[in-house]
Parts: structure tokens; C-alpha cells; sequence
């Protein structure tokens, strides 16, 4: 036997429960495919339910819903090897099997709903940079334009009931991407940690959750960045809606909670004590109360107490922060605190978190800035604010 | 407006590009998926003839017991009456084929024996199982048969 896997062990553990499978690389895909989920349905609010409000941030949450979409497959690749054959899931997909039908649910969000939507959004741009722009950029957005330069009245009103209609379809679609991650968990029988079917319901939950403080981040940034003043109204609303996505995804997981308290199977003891011992940190301290009970204290803060623009400002930084830690911890407790404990429920392991290797932290780093950088490029091409320089040289 | 479509003359564009990407698809799946997949299940059948090419490299016991005929009446006595020659003592077709030109090798008894016998709380109790550093011995040959487990422990002369 390994000495060093023999140290990682307390109590009895089976052999093949020693080393952990799901490394750090399967935590950050829920995690990344929930910004996803989150920002899209951000989105969603404005175009389908009209809250005004949220505008400013609607093409930017569609940007970022794209550049994290591109990259949340990637985790899986560098966890399985061989990225190549993920192709052969397309061509000869298996119905019975879960993980190869979300292939096509996928691949229908990234081209039919994502790519669509914001192609439709910004054709109006695409067209005017295409007649502005000059040499390859010129080429690129002609491209992207696909030859036709009709902005019409007419032809906008009908990108924007496509639109309109795509958003529609794409807000199921966005609960379905999700709704699998957690699916896949829930649907593990063997292990009690995992098996339950609230488990879609608190990743999609959670999922709005970070997905909603990532763009109010973002939207934050940006705008410092750019110099521009920030929207109140704007951040203020997406707080609310931020406290209120929070509230329902915290009583969710307080009712799994409670859930398994009172049934208190055969696993309840050996799953109490892991959350009492190994899990402490990341449960108790990092999931509940600073990644959960303080950012929803905070935020409910700026709805009963009438404050200053300056603390409404950092209150929404520290409480977008720790909820996108808080939901980062949820997903290391799912996927990580599955693996720790015995089937037999009378051992432990541990999990070894190695830097710079294939399934380390190095590449997790790299993997989780990555979609800050795609994002980058998706904001040069496609501007999220109003281009009034493009318009007036039209 | 010249154009044929009008002002859906862009969305019928996508559309064509969406259509394109299906053809590309589907004609990826006409290349690729190789020839008699999904005759007789979820693979491909050629992979049963693929198998069958490889050289066979188990004897089986019949053919052991040819030649080594004293092996299975000692067999018969002891514990591992039921585990078949190959299982200790590797793949042999090529030695049952001609003995001359291929030799069997014998196992090392200290590295075979703790494969089955060394201890683990999570195998039955009335399983023989040692830990090594206590159990006395250089050699588990030196005292076992293992042929006749159940005639030990005694020193062999």
C-alpha cells in the first residue's frame, strides 16, 4: 500500500476510497458552469421581465455568460485527458447515458441561445463598425455581420422579438445547464452525501446566486475602470435581487440541512462529524457564515437602513466577494467532501491539493482567470457600453 | 430592399450558417463512426474479431495437468484446491505449446503469497492474513506448500 495515502487515512477506508478521483479541476466546473447560469439569468430579467433597471449590466452578463461558457468545459478536459476524444460523445452519444446528452444541451446553449442572443443584440453595432472600422478589423466585423448591412427599423424590431424569443427559451435552457451539474451529483446513489433530489434545486439556486454577484463585480469594475460613474439605481437593484436569489437558495440548503438532521440515516453520524471536523473550515466558517450568513446580513443591511452611496458601494464589493467565496466553498463541499468519507461510514481521508501539476492549483488559477481574459477580447470586439464614436462616424 | 429575403435577409443567413454546421456535423458522424457500430450494441463490432486475433496466453488447467499430474491430488487436500495453476503462476500457453522452448517461472512466495494473505480488517476474519513484520519467516516457502496450505506451519528439511 502507498505509505502516503496510508497517512491520508483515519478509521477504515476501502481501498478505492483512499485517493480522491474529482480533484479540485471538478469543483471549479459546477462552479464556473453556475456563473454561467447566474449571469445569463441576470440577463433575462431585463429582456423577459422588464426590470429596467438592471440594463447597464445586460450585454455585459451576456458577454461574461460566453466567456465562462467557453472555459467551463475545459476543467473536465484537463481532468480526463485526451480532450480529443470528448468529440466521439457527439458522434455516437449514448441515451442513456446523462454526461453524454448534456453534450448537445451544451453545445444548444453556447451556439442556439448564447451566441445567438448577443449576435442579434449587437448587429446593430456589428453593422456600423463594419462601415467605420478599416483594414483587417473591417474584414472581421463584415464577417460578423454576415454581408448584410440592413439596420432598418424594420429589421431591428425583428432581431428583437427573435431576441425576445431566445431569451424565453433560453432561460429553460439555462435552468437545464445547471440543473445537470447538480443532477449528476443527485444521482449518485451510492453516496449519501451527494444522493438527493434537492441537489439540482440548490445548485441552480446557488448558481443565480454567484452568477448575479459576478456581474454586479464586474459591473462595478468596469466602470471604475473605465472612468464612468456607477450606475446606482442600477447596482442597487441588482443587490435586492442578489439578497432575494440568496435568501431563496440559503433556506434551500437550511431545508437540506434540516432535512438530514431529522431523517438521520445510517451516514448521518460519519457525515456530522466530517462537517464537525474536516469540513469545519469550509462549511461552517467559509460556506455558511462568511459565505453566506454575513453577505445576506449585509446586503438585507442596505435594505432597511438608508446609507451613503460610498457604503452602499463597498458594502456590495464585500458581499459580492463573499458570495462568490461562500458559493466556491459550496462547491469544494459538495464535490470534495463526497470523497472524503467511507462508504463503510467509519473512516476519513484527506485530499492532497498538489500546485503546479495537470490537476493542481496552478492550473485551477489559470483556468478560473481564463474567462477573465476571454472576456477581455469579447469586450474589444463587442463593446458591452454605447459607442457613440462608431454611430457618428455613420 | 433587393434582397431576397428582405429584412429577414440576415436571420436567413444564420439560419443557412446553422444549417451548414448540422451538415458539417452530420457528415463528420458519416466519416468518423467507425463501420458496424451499434450492430450489436454500443460498440463497434469489428472489436470482437479485433479480440479474437490476439494470441491466446492462458494454457487453462487441463493442460498443466498433462504433464504435471502429481499437482492435482496434493491440490485436492488443501485450501487452494479451487484456484486454478494460472493464477500463481502466470500465463502459460506458450509452455503448454512446447515446454522446450518456453519455461514456466516460479514464484517468488514472499511477493505472491502477501497479494491474497496480508492484512486488512476489511477481509472476512476466518481469512488467513498476516502482517508481514510480525509473521516469522524470511520465506513463506520455508514453512508453507503452497500447493497443501492446510498441512503447515513445520519446517521443511
Amino acid at each position: 500500500m502507498n505509505e502516503a495515502l496510508a497517512a491520508a487515512v483515519q478509521g477504515f477506508m476501502y481501498p478505492n476510497e483512499m485517493e480522491l478521483q474529482w480533484s479540485i479541476l471538478i469543483v471549479l466546473y459546477p462552479y464556473i458552469t453556475g456563473l454561467v447560469a447566474g449571469a445569463f439569468i441576470l440577463a433575462s430579467l431585463e429582456r423577459v421581465f422588464k426590470v429596467q433597471a438592471v440594463k447597464p449590466t445586460y450585454r455585459l452578463a451576456l458577454l461574461t455568460a460566453l466567456a465562462f461558457l467557453i472555459v467551463a468545459p475545459l476543467p473536465l478536459q484537463l481532468h480526463l485527458g485526451h480532450p480529443e476524444r470528448s468529440f466521439e460523445m457527439y458522434l455516437t452519444p449514448h441515451t442513456s447515458s446523462a454526461m453524454a446528452m448534456f453534450g448537445f444541451v451544451y453545445l444548444w446553449y453556447l451556439m442556439a441561445v448564447l451566441v445567438l442572443e448577443i449576435w442579434l443584440d449587437y448587429r446593430k453595432e456589428i453593422v456600423l463598425k463594419a462601415r467605420s472600422s478599416t483594414g483587417p478589423m473591417k474584414a472581421v466585423y463584415k464577417v460578423l455581420s454576415l454581408g448584410v448591412d440592413d439596420i432598418s427599423e424594420e429589421a431591428l424590431r425583428l432581431d428583437d422579438k427573435v431576441g425576445y424569443a431566445l431569451t424565453v427559451i433560453g432561460i429553460p435552457s439555462a435552468f437545464l445547464l445547471h440543473g445537470y451539474v447538480g443532477f449528476i451529483f443527485g444521482s449518485i446513489k451510492a453516496n449519501p452525501w451527494w444522493s438527493t433530489p434537492m441537489m439540482p434545486i440548490v445548485f441552480l439556486f446557488s448558481a443565480i446566486v454567484s452568477g448575479i454577484a459576478l456581474v454586479l463585480l464586474m459591473y462595478m469594475a468596469v466602470s471604475v475602470l473605465k472612468g464612468q460613474e456607477i450606475d446606482m439605481p442600477c447596482v442597487d437593484t441588482i443587490a435586492r435581487y442578489l439578497l432575494y436569489a440568496f435568501i431563496i437558495d440559503f433556506t434551500l440548503e437550511g431545508v437540506d440541512l434540516l432535512h438530514r438532521i431529522y431523517e438521520a440515516d445510517e451516514s448521518f453520524a460519519s457525515l456530522d462529524f466530517m462537517v464537525h471536523t474536516k469540513l469545519f473550515v469550509s462549511q461552517i466558517l467559509l460556506q455558511i457564515i462568511f459565505g453566506g450568513l454575513i453577505p445576506i446580513g449585509l446586503l438585507a443591511l442596505t435594505q432597511m437602513v438608508s446609507l451613503s452611496e460610498k457604503a452602499r458601494k463597498g458594502i456590495y464589493v464585500l458581499a459580492g466577494t463573499a458570495t462568490l467565496m461562500g458559493i466556491f466553498a459550496m462547491r469544494w463541499n459538495v464535490v470534495i467532501g463526497g470523497q472524503l468519507f467511507s462508504k463503510s461510514f467509519l473512516g476519513y481521508t484527506t485530499y492532497k491539493l498538489d500546485f503546479a501539476t495537470r490537476e493542481g492549483l496552478l492550473p485551477a488559477i489559470v483556468l478560473l482567470l481564463l474567462p477573465f481574459a476571454i472576456l477581455w477580447g469579447l469586450v474589444k470586439l463587442l463593446p458591452p457600453w454605447h459607442d457613440e464614436t462608431a454611430e457618428k462616424a455613420v | 430592399m433587393s434582397r431576397l429575403f428582405g429584412h429577414k435577409e440576415h436571420l436567413v443567413r444564420m439560419a443557412g450558417l446553422f444549417a451548414a454546421g448540422i451538415l458539417v456535423f452530420l457528415l463528420a458522424r458519416a466519416l468518423f463512426v467507425p463501420k458496424g457500430f451499434g450492430t450489436y450494441g454500443h460498440y463497434r463490432a469489428g472489436a470482437l474479431a479485433d479480440n479474437r486475433a490476439y494470441p491466446v496466453k492462458f494454457a487453462g488447467r487441463d493442460a498443466c495437468v498433462e504433464c504435471h499430474t502429481d499437482v492435482p491430488d496434493a491440490l485436492k487436500a488443501g485450501k487452494h484446491a479451487r484456484i486454478r495453476c494460472e493464477a500463481c503462476h502466470g500465463p502459460l500457453a506458450a509452455h503448454a505449446q512446447d515446454p522446450t522452448k518456453a519455461k514456466g517461472v516460479k514464484p517468488d512466495p514472499k511477493v505472491l503469497c502477501v497479494k491474497c494473505h496480508l492484512a486488512n480488517v476489511a477481509k472476512p476474519q476466518g481469512f488467513p492474513q498476516i502482517d508481514p513484520k510480525e509473521h516469522l519467516g524470511p520465506n513463506c516457502g520455508e514453512c508453507h506448500d503452497p500447493h497443501v496450505p492446510g498441512q503447515e506451519p513445520q519446517k521443511k528439511g
